[in-house]
């Protein structure tokens, strides 16, 4: 079960109680903040910044009329959805670019939460915006971190500017900037060993690279993973440095990312860029309504909003609501319709969008995915006639059809009743369709 | 220095806050009421150890309260660290990998400290004088095989490796056939970071998991799960889905010497029943003790 789920469940039946006593208590409020702060503490979201937000929140909510609303319990998640966005900052925040080139960045953060991929990845990203990227390996502690970055900047073609065997990153550094001044590169990006934000020693070392290289910006890195220490680490750079903004990594994973919250109340800093995977192109500029979702657990709808509306074409989506209105509906249709749902991105993750999946669930979809491939071999395997009239399909059809794509004859036979059903289904919502708004991006396909 | 100090001096932090934190609240309240559990339930709760256990350690030491007819607000403190304790068990869980030969599978997410933790474990068995050799299965990440190669000659062990990018299962192999030829005690194998909700990853995990058990039936097995001590509720669900791969026998949990409190172990031993049973306080080599829950709870508190 979802928190978010949880969440709404548990503040409906908070409302529930009292919808019939005409007058809400000072009382129930506070029950009702009690499952909000919960929930927010499960996301991880640092235990002061959620008193402080639980504040906020009560007094909106008890100015409101939430339960005038039909779903009071949504009315007060909408309250908490948009508070959260708020504190989070409304608009993407963009890196800045200095008007002296080399522009300068610099990387900082614990052991382990991500800088070197994410060094990486940025010079990645913003070399596809037209800059001349330097990665800087002035990591020196730990074993083949040096060795990692290369690595990293041989297979995106970056090069990389290290010092092998000297252990001091001010001087490695410096001489970092005048490389780039020389070879012309716009942007250089420093990756710095990760330490303890309460190792003074290191901490001293960033600041003298500060001083030394004047850095456009410094880059906080953190995992989204973090728990209620998130706002230590950041107050602590940030007091000691100055930090410009905040990368969040990590993000692929399952967890709330509370983190987000916290690191962003305690610095007042923008968070910047997420990192959501392996990949070196896995990076993407931070959306705070997106974060907001995900911290309650409402899964992240307007991407695949955002995602939906790239996949379908308008005017292939019209042609099929005719299509379905007058029952015409085909296997060819059926594919076209697979192949749109596949534009969108591996369906693990389309639907990890979803309000309500679960880790669980999705596991036992990826076997579908396979599935889908056979549904797409079985109607390939049909002749232009079979697809527009499966109902010419007989016995030693069906045989063909199992051997052509490689299935069963069980396997044909399902996907047959399989799309009689759902035509059924699509006939029964296109007429709900009329009354209502179009049922469309509603189909369920038998997968 | 010894164990108790070190971890006294790792957990310093942690325990100040808590420590302090509490007896600020007992300072403040005259009796032991509701409002006073629910303070404490909060201060629980920002060490990490999660709503669910630290609603259980409340609901346990309230329970005491009744029965011993508590009314002095300075008496809870102990009341909670029994609670603890009784969650955390008093044994000391240690590796366990008597007789030879000894296969430990190392798993994690991405950055929790595998590679350094293995370095670490390989020191402090050596220093046991066990034969211990490792294995680089860590084939995906950028210089991972380079980084357990320096720690390899730190420590002065064997290393098994093979190319970046190749299939880690066949390392695996490949140092299994060695380990026995050399008639190793302990081997120890490094595994790719994975989020724990990576399908495939977790697959090519179990397949590694399935080729130890296949070639080395008869060896004790350790499966360690890494965890950061800075992670927050995300990790019961690490141990959770990891354990759901390949039966997860021990934690070790690292970076106890930042300010991160570690209490998400508390969680994980209330809802999992998974010991903790190394620690990493610090970036030296020998930086790795056993972990002793009692000591643990202990230090935490005193």
């Amino acid at each position: 079960m979802s928190i978010f789920e949880g969440l709404s469940g548990k503040l409906q039946n908070t409302i529930n109680k009292f919808r019939g006593k005409g007058r809400v208590t000072e009382k129930d409020v506070k029950e009702m903040m009690r499952e909000i702060k919960l929930a927010l503490l499960e996301a991880d979201v640092n235990f002061k910044v959620v008193k402080d937000f639980i504040n906020k929140i009560s007094q909106r909510a008890v100015g409101q009329d939430v339960l005038e609303s039909l779903t009071p319990g949504q009315q007060v998640i909408k309250i908490v959805h948009e508070e959260l966005i708020d504190l989070m900052g409304r608009v993407p925040a963009k890196v800045t670019f200095s008007s002296k080139p080399p522009t300068v960045y610099m990387m900082v953060g614990l052991q382990g939460s991500g800088k070197t991929t994410t060094s990486g990845k940025l010079a990645n990203l913003l070399r596809k915006q037209g800059k001349s990227p330097l990665l800087v390996a002035c990591d020196v502690y730990r074993p083949a971190a040096v060795k990692q970055l290369q690595v990293v900047g041989n297979q995106l073609n970056v090069p990389v500017f290290a010092l092998e065997g000297n252990t001091d990153p001010i001087h490695i550094a410096k001489k970092a900037i005048e490389h780039a001044a020389s070879k012309l590169h716009d942007l250089v990006i420093i990756d710095t060993a990760g330490r303890l934000h309460i190792n003074e020693e290191l901490m001293d070392e960033l600041e003298n690279i500060k001083n030394a290289v004047r850095p456009q910006e410094i880059l906080l890195v953190i995992d989204s993973m973090t728990g209620q220490d998130a706002v230590n680490v950041a107050d602590s750079f940030n007091q000691k440095l100055g930090v410009d903004g905040l990368i969040l990594t990590k993000l692929d994973g399952d967890t709330r990312g509370g983190a987000a919250l916290s690191v962003k109340a305690v610095t007042g800093k923008p968070i910047k860029f997420a990192a959501t995977g392996e990949k070196l192109s896995d990076i993407e500029p931070f959306f705070p309504d997106r974060m907001a979702s995900r911290i309650l657990g409402m899964g992240d709808v307007l991407s695949l909003i955002e995602k939906a509306q790239e996949a379908f074409d308008e005017k292939k989506a019209l042609e099929l609501e005719k299509k379905l209105r007058t029952q015409q509906f085909t296997f060819d249709d059926f594919l076209d319709q697979m192949q749109q749902v596949k534009k969108m991105g591996p369906l693990n993750q389309v639907l990890g969008m979803i309000p309500g999946m679960n880790a669980k669930a999705l596991s036992n979809i990826e076997v579908d995915e396979k599935k889908l491939g056979h549904v797409e071999a079985i109607i390939k395997s049909m002749t232009a006639k079979e697809r527009n009239d499966p109902g010419i399909i007989n016995g030693s059809r069906r045989k063909r059809i199992a051997a052509g794509s490689g299935t069963t004859i069980q396997e044909v036979n399902s996907l047959l009743k399989q799309f009689e059903e759902m035509k059924k289904m699509m006939k029964m919502m296109s007429n709900m369709g009329k009354r209502g708004g179009k049922g469309l991006g509603k189909f369920r396909m038998p997968f | 220095m010894g164990f108790f100090d070190k971890l006294k001096d790792g957990l310093s932090k942690t325990r100040k806050s808590i420590t302090e934190k509490i007896d600020q609240v007992l300072v403040s309240f005259g009796k032991v009421d509701d409002d006073l559990f629910d303070e404490l339930e909060e201060i629980l709760v920002t060490a990490d150890l999660g709503v669910d256990t630290a609603v259980r350690i409340i609901e346990d030491t309230k329970k005491m309260v009744r029965e011993r007819k508590i009314t002095d607000p300075s008496k809870v403190k102990e009341l909670i660290k029994e609670a603890l304790v009784e969650i955390m068990g008093e044994e000391t869980e240690k590796l366990e990998i008597e007789p030879s030969p000894a296969v430990i599978m190392v798993i994690g997410v991405n950055g929790v400290g595998k590679t350094t933790s293995i370095g670490k474990i390989a020191n402090m068995l050596k220093n046991d004088g066990k034969k211990v050799m490792l294995a680089a299965a860590d084939t995906f990440r950028a210089a991972a095989i380079d980084q357990l190669e320096i720690w390899s000659k730190r420590v002065g062990v064997d290393l098994i490796k093979q190319d970046e990018g190749s299939d880690p299962a066949a390392v695996i192999y490949d140092a299994i056939q060695a380990a026995r030829a050399r008639k190793a005690d302990v081997l120890i194998c490094d595994t790719a970071g994975r989020l724990h909700t990576k399908k495939n990853l977790m697959e090519e995990l179990r397949k590694v998991s399935r080729i130890i058990d296949r070639e080395m039936p008869n060896a004790k097995r350790e499966n360690l799960l890494v965890l950061d001590a800075t992670t927050g509720q995300n990790a019961v669900t690490q141990a959770k889905t990891f354990s759901e791969v390949s039966e997860v026998t021990g934690i070790v949990l690292t970076k106890l010497d930042g300010t991160a409190k570690g209490g998400i172990v508390i969680a994980i031993k209330s809802e999992l029943n998974v010991p903790v049973k190394l620690i990493g306080v610090g970036e030296q080599l020998d930086d790795l003790q056993p972990f002793d829950a009692k000591d643990f709870v202990e230090a935490l508190f005193s």
